[in-house]
């Protein structure tokens, strides 16, 4: 079977910097891909060009859903199409509804799987009530596995740090993902929570079989989490490999992990 | 208190005198020319009106002490986690049957038998006020759920206006047939708006809006073949009551009940949207736009019916403000209506239905009995409008989102699962 996502060549220029080098990466079904590399690689600015958010200046982007056939290309989508299509993401700056619940946060998420229009609200037709009852069904389900339970009802404002990174990630699996991306998930969390967050990230692997890309410097959670791992420095690919291969080479040494780190993690 | 607190108090006493003086005398100096200063061009002579130089700098100078007093006491306040006072007291009201019934009652009754204790000019100007309440309501929904702010709301308001008056003039077509036409056309109108103002946000959304509502009003004043220019449009057919003719305060009365129906289906109509899927998706777009497009949300699509049924209202109200006036021309539909507009959402509170409505009769009112004070009425409008800007910056009421009540389900397993079930309320 062929991989989930396959990037070839992706470019991305601003002004003139180049952000992204052609850079070559696939993800397969069910796959967990660390993509790790000094700040200002272009992590975040890669995740940005694979979810709409940013055009990038050359290179193609495809996604083969296993059971749905035909190969997508996602690049030149709007942002909500490309969500449409299986990839949803969290930031790494939190970006959630501040003002808005928990609950209606990851009822945001269901947005692109659900269709009720003015009218259905309006005249609270069957169909739309029948919708709507289960969308707060799915995003209640979704945020008592992510152990959120206690929070439906307070404005996502007030919630403690790691909770709102939880709720990020929440919101995107709402969306009904085929491959998650996770733009630094670990930072600013304690040792305590990230472990749980490891938990988590492979529960919703084994237990959804959604692929995962995410970036992150906590080495130990990259380390223990990833099939693969993937460095980046200047906007290119400089090494790619299994976490035992990553630790040993030199170039990785060099460009981002140091000599004890290396030996640490 | 010891002595360093005294000290301190001290300190800032001085300062804000101080303050308070520098106030007055840039007060006194911005007034000088219109306040003091008269030329009487037929005894060619120039009158200094010391008194009110006098009076306008005692006047700052106790104004900005007291409301310099005032702030500092509210930012010394701690803030306090639990409710406030308040805040207690509306929720007791809102639970308590033996509260809220009898003040519902009467708020029901009031409105209902209103035309009947007060005079037809009363009526009239309520009237007005019910009409500023479907206005606001309806940019609430641009401006308080999805955040865009529109500074050319009238425009729609012009559209729904002269649909019924053109229409009317040109096929005669009644009252009834014209408000749905105008509140589509203003709906159309909206999209149109819509289109190219997709990309802007904030300041250059505002100004964008803000050049659409001038561009529409100088149309209407320029075009005379179309719209009569200046002259207006004059009379406009009061709604009919299944074909018959009513005397001028027969129709004050219906118009008055209609604006109340108006105002109920409004609130209908907007407190089911907010709480709504597409109501959701306008609230997180003004949350925040890039997560909003990221979850999935279609961005183009959401502004566009923002934008549309925001605008149905003001074409709506457009129809019933030409048939109330009989009488229509361009300067009803200046910036300074929009600004008015805009000034009920935000005093209310954004997004907060029960704050527009109660800052919109407020708005409405507030001159009208204010014309007691003559020419210094819309002095102390601004002034109340400043403070409470200054002093409940989120609105009269501000906006509370729905909770959803959960029902604990035993899941196997042995572990407490819940499940969801929305509970209406
Ligand atoms: N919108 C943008 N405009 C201009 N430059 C940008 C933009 N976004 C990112 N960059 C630049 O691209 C480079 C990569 O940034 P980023 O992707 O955020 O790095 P990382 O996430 O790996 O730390 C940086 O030099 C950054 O300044
Ligand atoms: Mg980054």
């Amino acid at each position: 079977m062929g991989p989930l996502l396959t990037i070839d060549r992706l470019c991305m220029d601003f002004g003139g910097l180049r952000a992204l080098d052609h850079l070559n990466l696939s993800v397969a079904a069910g796959e967990i891909v660390a993509l790790i590399g000094p700040n200002g690689a272009g992590k975040t600015t890669f995740f940005n060009c694979l979810t709409g958010l940013c055009a990038p200046t050359a290179g193609e982007i495809h996604l083969v859903v296993p059971g749905r056939g035909q190969r997508l290309r996602l690049n030149g989508l709007p942002p909500n199409r490309v969500t449409e299509k299986g990839l949803a993401r969290t930031f790494q700056n939190i970006r959630l509804f501040a003002d808005m619940t928990v609950l209606e946060n990851v009822m945001i998420g269901r947005h692109c799987r659900t269709k009720a229009g003015v009218f259905g609200a309006v005249f609270r037709s069957a169909a739309a009530r029948i919708e709507e009852q289960q969308i707060v069904t799915a995003s209640a389900a979704i945020l008592e596995r992510l152990g959120l339970g206690s929070y439906f009802n307070d404005l996502a404002r007030n919630l403690p740090y790691g909770a709102q990174r939880r709720l990020e990630i929440a919101r995107a699996l709402a969306t009904e993902p085929v491959l998650l991306l996770l733009d630094e998930p670990a930072a600013g969390m304690n040792p305590q929570e990230t472990a749980e967050l490891d938990e988590l990230i492979l529960k919703i692997r084994s237990e959804l079989g959604i692929a995962i890309l995410l970036i992150e410097h906590d080495m130990r959670l990259v380390m223990s989490l990833s099939d693969r791992i993937v460095v980046m420095d200047h906007g290119e690919k400089i090494a790619e490999g299994t976490p035992a291969e990553i630790r040993s080479n030199p170039l990785v040494i060099t460009a981002y992990l140091g000599e004890d780190l290396a030996q640490t993690a | 208190m010891t002595d360093a607190g005294k000290e301190s108090g001290g300190m800032t006493t001085a300062r804000a005198v101080r303050r308070s003086l520098l106030v007055s005398l840039w007060f006194m100096f911005l007034t000088l020319p219109i306040l003091v200063i008269r030329v009487n061009p037929v005894a060619q002579e120039i009158v200094w009106r010391w008194r009110n130089l006098f009076l306008i700098g005692v006047g700052s100078f106790v104004l900005s002490l007291v409301g310099q007093f005032l702030t500092h006491r509210q930012t010394r306040r701690t803030p306090s986690l639990t409710p406030g006072r308040l805040a207690i007291f509306r929720q007791r009201c809102m639970r308590e049957p033996q509260i809220y019934v009898p003040f519902l009652l009467c708020a029901v009754l009031t409105t209902l038998l209103f035309p009947w204790f007060f005079s037809t000019y009363q009526t009239n100007i309520m009237t007005t006020a019910l009409m500023y309440v479907v206005l606001g309501l309806g940019l609430n929904i641009v401006v308080g759920l999805a955040g865009l702010l529109d500074l050319g709301y009238v425009a729609f308001y012009a559209v729904g206006a002269y649909s019924y008056a053109l229409l009317n003039h040109h096929f005669g077509l009644g009252f009834w047939a014209a408000l749905p036409i105008g509140a589509g056309l203003a709906a159309l109108f909206g999209i149109l708006l819509g289109f190219p103002v997709l990309r802007l946000r904030g300041d250059y959304l505002a100004i964008v809006t803000l050049g659409f509502g001038e561009i529409i009003r100088l149309i209407l004043e320029n075009w005379n073949e179309f719209s009569f220019g200046p002259s207006g449009i004059a009379n406009i057919p009061r709604p009919g009551f299944f074909g018959l003719d009513l005397s001028l305060a027969g129709a004050t009365v219906y118009l008055y009940y209609l604006m109340i129906g108006l105002v109920l289906f409004t609130i209908f109509v907007v407190n089911r949207l907010q709480n709504s899927r597409i109501g959701r998706a306008w609230i997180a777009l003004r949350e925040d736009e890039l997560a909003c497009q990221a979850m999935g949300i279609d961005k183009t699509r959401t502004k566009l019916t923002a934008f549309a049924l925001g605008a149905t209202w003001a074409g709506m109200v457009g129809v019933i403000f030409a048939a109330k006036t009989t009488f229509i021309n361009p300067p009803s539909f200046t910036f300074l209506e929009s600004a008015m507009i805009l000034a009920i959402v935000v005093l209310g509170g954004m997004g907060s239905i029960a704050g527009v409505v109660i800052a919109a009769l407020v708005l409405i009112l507030l001159p009208e009995y204010l014309r007691a004070f003559a020419e210094y009425r819309m002095l102390l409008f601004g002034a109340v409008l400043v403070i409470m800007m200054i002093f409940r910056p989120q609105g009269l009421i501000s906006s509370a989102r729905r909770a959803y009540k959960f029902m604990p389900v035993p899941v196997a397993a042995g572990r407490n699962k819940r499940h969801g079930t929305a509970a209406d309320h």
